[in-house]
């Protein structure tokens, strides 16, 4: 074993090799067993037996084949009773000839819409990205038995339900296409609410959601909604060492120092999301959603966001996807387009749908606040105390509090 | 793959067809029959309930059988048919049961 992380090879360095991999192995394993759960198992058992050996060894010059030999030994081993699979493992030889990439049938079945939300997520993580089930219920903070009993119960209903493995026929493809843009944008927002100075060593799955949503747009070149959902997430990232002070606590847009921002990054994102509306003039939820967020990440200062083009862009987006928090967004725009009165009568409506969202209480503070309505300010942040878990946003919220 | 539809109706479905005068009624049907029609060479095998209140429970168990008069559950939704299918996978299943045009809820299961 050598190579050039040879000794001693980090949990991020690890992560990105096996992610880089273990996709790959299973696609291939997947089409060739056509047994979903027989392939997932190799590949993980190849996966926890590389996540042993490899931080003494040094990760193999060829990480790719050393898997491939492990799964290979390891399913002529655990298959013996049954001829069949054997029989084709044993014809598998590598190096792999080069094909289609299959990680997309893939991600199409871990996303299926028969499947639980949570177990969507718990199955791309563990069969595209290659993540253990220990990673897995140490990023959701849940217990082990949980994630194993969820990827357990989902691989039995993809064999027995007859959920197939392929991407959907040409009818299906936008609705499904849909339903795995929104498994990893709420992967993407797992990872970057939770992300607080206290979990710093936690997995990092906003860098999974990346991973994916590149990936996805690397295979689907022409689906622009796929380049809208990466350019959203790059731009996010771009500015996240600004999110948080050196104590840990949440900082809010108008205060972040924009200097921290990676500028670069922001350029970036927002060229492909360029690109993307040229190429396709098919705007999306996810384009529009980064066009809003890239006109804050391409502001100088606060005082200089373009608010007008923002409420534009709000309201193409409910135009295409009309939703309580996206109004409630728009709100937050209109108060620093139009002052808070404005704002306020926009929140008119939105009390009931959205009566367990912290940041509907919490903006109704702020612009209640800004009025002058401190009593009831104060009581729009206790609600908003009451709902969240995050602990940066509590945090924020008993700050405000202590004010008078 | 073998499948089966169950189809579920609900009260306020039932409600609809109530209120429907007997042309509109009969379009309804008849676009269960057209569905029926475009979906044979894939259904192996339907059947139409009579009405819930036809319905009678017998739960077995400890000492005697105990039959009472209506449905297993007492719910607002009840099953009012079933189909057997054979298709390819679920995806095929699923594209079936979205071009359903009646009752509201379609419940799909593989035959074990």
């Amino acid at each position: 074993m050598s190579g050039p992380d040879h000794g001693r090879a980090s949990e991020e360095v690890l992560a990105r090799v096996v992610r880089e991999h273990a996709g790959r192995l299973a696609a291939c394993l997947v089409s060739l067993l056509g047994d979903f759960s027989a392939a997932e198992d190799l590949v993980q058992d190849a996966v926890e037996i590389a996540l042993r050996r490899w931080p003494a060894e040094g990760v193999p010059e060829r990480p790719d084949a050393w898997l491939f030999t492990v799964a290979r030994r390891r399913g002529l081993d655990v298959l013996r009773r049954e001829s069949n699979y054997r029989a084709k493992l044993a014809q598998l030889q590598w190096p792999q000839p080069a094909r289609d990439d299959d990680r997309l049938r893939l991600l199409f079945t871990c996303c299926h819409p028969a499947l639980s939300p949570a177990a969507r997520i718990a199955l791309t993580l563990r069969v595209v990205c290659g993540l253990s089930t220990a990673q897995i219920a140490a990023a959701f903070v849940v217990p082990e038995a949980t994630v194993a009993g969820r990827l357990t119960r989902a691989k039995r209903k993809i064999t027995e339900a007859g959920i197939p493995y392929r991407i959907p026929d040409p009818e299906d493809l936008p609705e499904r296409l849909q339903g795995v843009l929104a498994v990893l944008y709420l992967l993407f927002n797992e990872g970057y609410l939770s992300s607080t100075a206290d979990r710093a060593q936690a997995r990092d799955l906003v860098d999974d959601a990346e991973w994916l949503a590149a990936l996805l747009a690397d295979l689907m070149p022409n689906e622009p909604e796929v380049a809208g959902l990466l350019a959203l997430i790059r731009l996010h990232r771009a500015r996240g060492a600004a999110r948080f002070d050196s104590r840990g606590r949440l900082v809010l847009l108008a205060d972040q120092d924009r200097g921290l921002w990676d500028h670069a990054a922001i350029a970036e994102a927002s060229a492909l999301l360029m690109r993307t509306a040229r190429a396709h003039r098919r705007p999306g939820p996810y384009q529009l959603q980064a066009a809003i967020v890239a006109c804050h990440a391409e502001a100088g200062s606060f005082e200089h966001t373009d608010w007008a083009q923002i409420l534009v862009l709000y309201d193409m987006l409910l135009h295409l996807a009309p939703s309580p928090v996206t109004r409630l967004h728009r709100a937050v725009a209109l108060r620093y387009a139009k002052g808070p009165a404005a704002a306020l009568a926009e929140l008119t409506g939105l009390e009931r749908p959205l009566a367990r969202y912290p940041l509907y209480h919490a903006t109704r503070a702020e612009l209640l606040r800004e009025l002058g309505d401190t009593d009831q300010a104060r009581e729009c942040d206790e609600r908003a105390l009451t709902l969240t878990a995050n602990p940066a946003q509590q945090a924020l919220l008993y700050e405000r509090l202590s004010w008078r | 793959m073998k499948y089966v539809m169950m189809f579920v109706e609900t009260e306020e479905f039932a409600k609809q067809l109530e209120a429907m005068g007997e042309l509109e009624r009969e379009a309804a049907y008849e676009a269960v029959l057209r569905w029926f029609a475009d979906n044979s060479d894939r259904i192996t095998h339907h059947v139409h309930l009579a009405p819930v209140h036809t319905a009678t429970t017998v739960r077995l168990g400890t000492g005697e059988p105990v039959v009472t008069d209506g449905p297993f559950v007492e719910g607002k939704e009840v099953v009012s048919g079933f189909a057997e299918v054979d298709v390819a996978d679920l995806d095929e299943a699923l594209r079936m049961a979205r071009s359903w045009p009646a009752c509201p809820v379609v419940e799909i299961r593989p035959v074990s």
